[in-house]
């Protein structure tokens, strides 16, 4: 299954055209197309085994892909050696140099080129002011801290200029704050320097807080390329719906322009069938006298208080649902539910 | 899974081959040799014979030595271990004054050249009256081979979960009891490594033992004093069986080792400890 | 490393018995040694005479420098081939050798714990008039007539000394190596650096540590090895420690031959002692 990426800009950057890649007799990724714009934040998200890793390394350079080609402004890259790139990688673990000062580790690249001593100070300088490590000059890696660490690691990459940066799950070492911290700085930075970057994470979260795109992979394909909130509004697959946030999935059949999932039905568009639909928790109501809304009567189960929100586990002629509503007090046992039909977003399953 | 060096140059295979064939040739034309027809090491070998195996067979006074030997062998395993179990303990669970210095003198055998080791003893021994004997080498074997032990055992006890002698200890076990209980059966591995090791550099140390030795002979000892008064075909039988000997032993020894999956080489782990 | 407590009486026992044995086993007949150097041999028989003359004629007598030097020397081409030798195999085996790895470091350590004797013995009979190399070349016609300096000569004795410590040297080697992180490599290649490059500064400097502790191993042992030389060294590749084995022998002066020895061992806990030092300070931990 091969899905083209939308983008907006007619320029593109980097164009991933139809790559595949076996590792032994496993095939870790499967015909992918995907294309990157200049300037974009684009996450490629998925669990472990999806194959997310083998794709960077596929632009880093540090394998080559068995089938397809990577184009980058206008030029075959994948035919590159990862020294011969304009593309630059955070590694995870950050891969900094333990026997150099910060200063050197960031100067590595420009002295691999050759730039001059005279230009390499103050454009290290600048480079680490941009992470603010400033101070940190000549202390070694193993005095540094995860976060600054990483820092580090971001100048020394960007220093280089590269047209494309590349993040391995860059955030994955650092505890729950630190990483908010940096999931703000890693945004503000992209804005600054303005380059694309390619950011792989499993944390959906991340992704969706980081993106101006997210490339959902799993099992070695795209389930689907869209912004944060597209692909949280209308999933493509019952897997995209699942994976990104929660939902509920509710299986049934559409027949002339009604849609049937045990006792709900709502007018739905779309070839008759077999059918499963994703609604959202939040999508569900408390059912007001709302006439354009999808009624149904369902008995609650058990009522979670979440803070803001309560979680309801609901039950409706043998349809388990999951509905979030305002926190209030304790509900009934039999309640009306509503949600608007346009909010019961078709999806595919795996085969179809 | 690497596939950023998807080739290996060239010239470094070569290389790692080369350095192969350098270690491992010498003692296969030795090998070879030993079956050889003629009695000196011409080129190309000719005849093929079991008779300098059937000399070695027959050789008492060599198969005597090889009996001293192993009781040497079997003494320097007791010693080794006996002192090199505690001096593990002591450097990993311990600090006193003097530590490091301590942690030094125990491996200093490992480095020293053995004819230090062998004289400093020798004049112990000459001073304290003590006759030289098999016993002299014994106690010599034992104490360069002390260091082997500690080291081993180090690496065991590095690898050992604390939290096991600690549960015992926390259930009311004695420190003697949870030892004997918990400590050495987890330890079997490294213990039995030590062993084989110790045994084998036991039956193959020639440098300490030069200067120790009594009236017996041992059966390196045996070996070089023959050597010296000239080549008999006789020693390449004997010096292959020795190879296949320490062969087995070593890779019997190795084997054990990795059952405990990492590997580390000893001194690099105690170099860590005592600071 | 965590701590947990240890009765006074464990500690005790556990710290005893090996710290009397050091004791009585080493720090004393080191002492001895010491004593001895200042004794000296009057018609054959020791004197226990307090004197220097032992370290005067070690200094003023050329002799005993020369050997020394030709000892160095002899240790130090030992040292250069072996870190030449073992160190590109530590290199393969650590970042190429993937499947095989395991099974090629048993392969290298091996020879490493079988008999000194049976490595030594075999260069004596390939390198002899009558060996292997030399009926090979003739047999190959390369020579006419059998080439003798390759025994009894310091080349044989550096030849087998070679051999026999090369193992010794790969071991901190292999061992620093594979403590590199493995994507130093990559990040230093994706960064611009040539292959090359990439390795000249970041793996080489990373693995100096254990090059040098290699190197001192090879050094240290070549130095104070007598049994080589004696076995193919010929008069010519007699070595420091062959004076001193002689001394405790033949020519009977055990004072001159402490002497020595105590110069010896001073010279090689020196050498750890400064390699440690600057292994110290190259390593990055």
């Amino acid at each position: 299954m091969s899905l083209p990426a939308a983008v907006s800009e007619s320029e593109t950057l980097l164009s991933i055209r139809n790559v595949a890649k076996q590792f032994g007799s496993t095939a870790v990724l499967r015909d992918i197309s995907l294309d990157i714009a200049p300037a974009e934040f684009l996450t490629i998200l998925g669990e472990s085994g999806s194959g997310k890793t083998t794709l960077l390394r596929l632009l880093a350079g540090f394998a080559h892909p068995d089938r397809g080609e990577i184009w980058m402004a206008g030029q075959r890259l994948d035919t590159l050696l990862p020294n011969q790139r304009a593309v630059n990688t955070v590694f995870q673990n950050y891969a900094l140099f333990p026997h150099l000062s910060v200063f050197e580790n960031v100067a590595y690249g420009l002295r691999a080129k050759k730039v001059r001593s005279a230009e390499v100070r103050p454009r290290v300088e600048q480079a680490l002011a941009q992470v603010r490590m400033s101070s940190f000059e000549q202390r070694r890696p193993s005095q540094l801290s995860g976060g600054q660490q990483q820092r580090v690691a971001l100048a020394r990459a960007l220093i280089n200029r590269p047209r494309l940066l590349l993040l391995d799950e860059p955030l994955s070492a650092l505890d729950a704050n630190l990483r908010r911290e940096m999931q703000i700085e890693l945004k503000s930075l992209q804005r600054e320097v303005g380059i694309s970057f390619v950011f792989v994470t499993h944390d959906q979260d991340e992704a969706m807080a980081l993106s101006d795109r997210i490339a959902l992979l799993r099992a070695g394909e795209l389930e689907q390329v869209d912004t944060p909130r597209d692909i949280y509004n209308q999933p493509r697959t019952a897997y995209v719906a699942k994976f990104i946030g929660q939902t509920n999935l509710l299986r049934g059949r559409l027949e002339s322009g009604i849609a049937r999932c045990g006792p709900i039905e709502w007018p739905a568009e779309g070839p008759a069938g077999e059918a499963v639909f994703s609604i959202r928790p939040e999508a569900i109501r408390l059912a007001e006298a709302d006439s354009s809304a999808v009624r149904f009567r369902a008995r609650v189960c058990q009522q979670t208080f979440g803070g803001a929100t309560d979680l309801l586990q609901v039950e409706c002629g043998g349809l388990s649902l999951t509905v979030r509503v305002p926190s209030q007090g304790e509900l009934g046992q039999e309640q009306v539910f509503g949600f608007l039909a346009c909010n019961a977003v078709r999806v595919m399953e795996a085969g179809e | 899974m690497n596939e950023s060096n998807p080739r290996v140059p060239r010239w470094l295979q070569i290389h790692a081959l080369l350095v192969f064939a350098f270690l491992y040739l010498p003692i296969v034309a030795l090998g070879v040799y030993s079956f050889n027809g003629e009695s000196v090491g011409g080129f190309p070998p000719r005849g093929w014979t079991l008779r300098w195996y059937r000399m070695l067979a027959a050789d008492d006074t060599l198969w005597a030595t090889v009996g001293n030997s192993l009781l040497v062998a079997a003494a320097a395993v007791a010693l080794a271990l006996l002192l090199g179990f505690p001096a593990a303990l002591a450097l990993d669970r311990t600090s006193f004054p003097g530590k490091a210095v301590f942690r030094r003198l125990v491996l200093l055998p490992l480095i020293l050249p053995g004819i230090i080791t062998g004289l400093s003893l020798l004049i112990l021994f000459v001073t304290a009256g003590l006759k030289l004997s098999l016993l002299t080498i014994a106690l010599g074997h034992g104490t360069a081979l002390m260091s082997v032990a500690t080291t081993e055992l180090f690496a065991g006890l590095q690898k050992l979960d604390r939290a096991q002698e600690e549960a015992s200890l926390d259930l009311g076990a004695s420190e003697w009891r949870t030892f004997w209980r918990v400590t050495v059966p987890n330890l079997k591995l490294s213990i039995i490594g030590a062993a084989l090791l110790i045994f084998t550099l036991s039956m193959d140390e020639i440098a300490v033992s030069f200067f120790l030795i009594g009236r017996d002979n041992t059966l390196p000892l045996e070996i070089w004093s023959r050597l010296r008064r000239g080549i008999t075909p006789e020693i390449n039988a004997v010096s292959t069986v020795i190879f296949v000997f320490s062969l087995l032993m070593i890779v019997l020894w190795y084997r054990l080792r990795t059952r405990d999956q990492r590997q580390q080489p000893g001194l690099a782990a105690i170099a860590s400890a005592g600071e | 490393m965590s701590e947990t407590i240890y009765s006074r009486a464990y500690k005790l026992l556990v710290t005893a018995p090996p710290l009397a044995w050091v004791t009585v086993f080493l720090i004393a007949p080191y002492a001895f040694l010491f004593c001895f150097s200042l004794w000296t041999v009057e018609s054959q028989t020791i004197v226990h005479r307090w004197n220097l003359n032992n370290y005067r004629q070690l200094i003023q007598n050329p002799v005993y420098l020369q050997v020394l030097l030709r000892s160095m020397r002899i240790a130090g081409m030992v040292t250069l081939i072996s870190l030449s030798l073992s160190f590109p195999l530590a290199y393969f085996l650590s970042f190429y050798a993937s499947a095989r790895k395991e099974l090629l470091y048993q392969l290298v350590i091996i020879p490493l714990w079988v008999s000194y004797l049976v490595r030594a013995y075999a260069w004596k009979t390939i390198l002899g008039t009558d060996g292997v190399l030399n009926t090979l070349l003739m047999y190959t016609g390369v020579v006419n007539h059998p080439v003798s300096f390759l025994l009894y000569s310091p080349f044989a004795v550096v030849l087998t000394l070679t051999h026999i410590y090369t193992p010794f040297a790969f071991l901190p080697i292999y061992a620093s190596l594979e403590h590199i992180p493995r994507n130093l490599m990559e990040a230093s290649q994706d960064l611009g650096a040539s292959r090359m490059r990439a390795f000249w500064t970041v793996i080489f400097p990373l693995a100096l540590p254990g090059a040098l502790a290699g190197a001192t191993f090879a050094f240290v042992l070549s130095l104070g090895d007598f049994l080589s030389p004696l076995l193919i060294g010929g008069p010519s590749g007699i070595m420091i420690s062959n004076v001193v084995v002689s001394l405790f022998g033949a020519a009977y002066n055990w004072p001159l031959g402490a002497a020595i020895s105590l110069c010896m061992l001073l010279l090689v806990v020196l050498l750890l002692a400064a390699s440690e030092r600057i292994e110290k300070k190259l390593s990055f931990r």
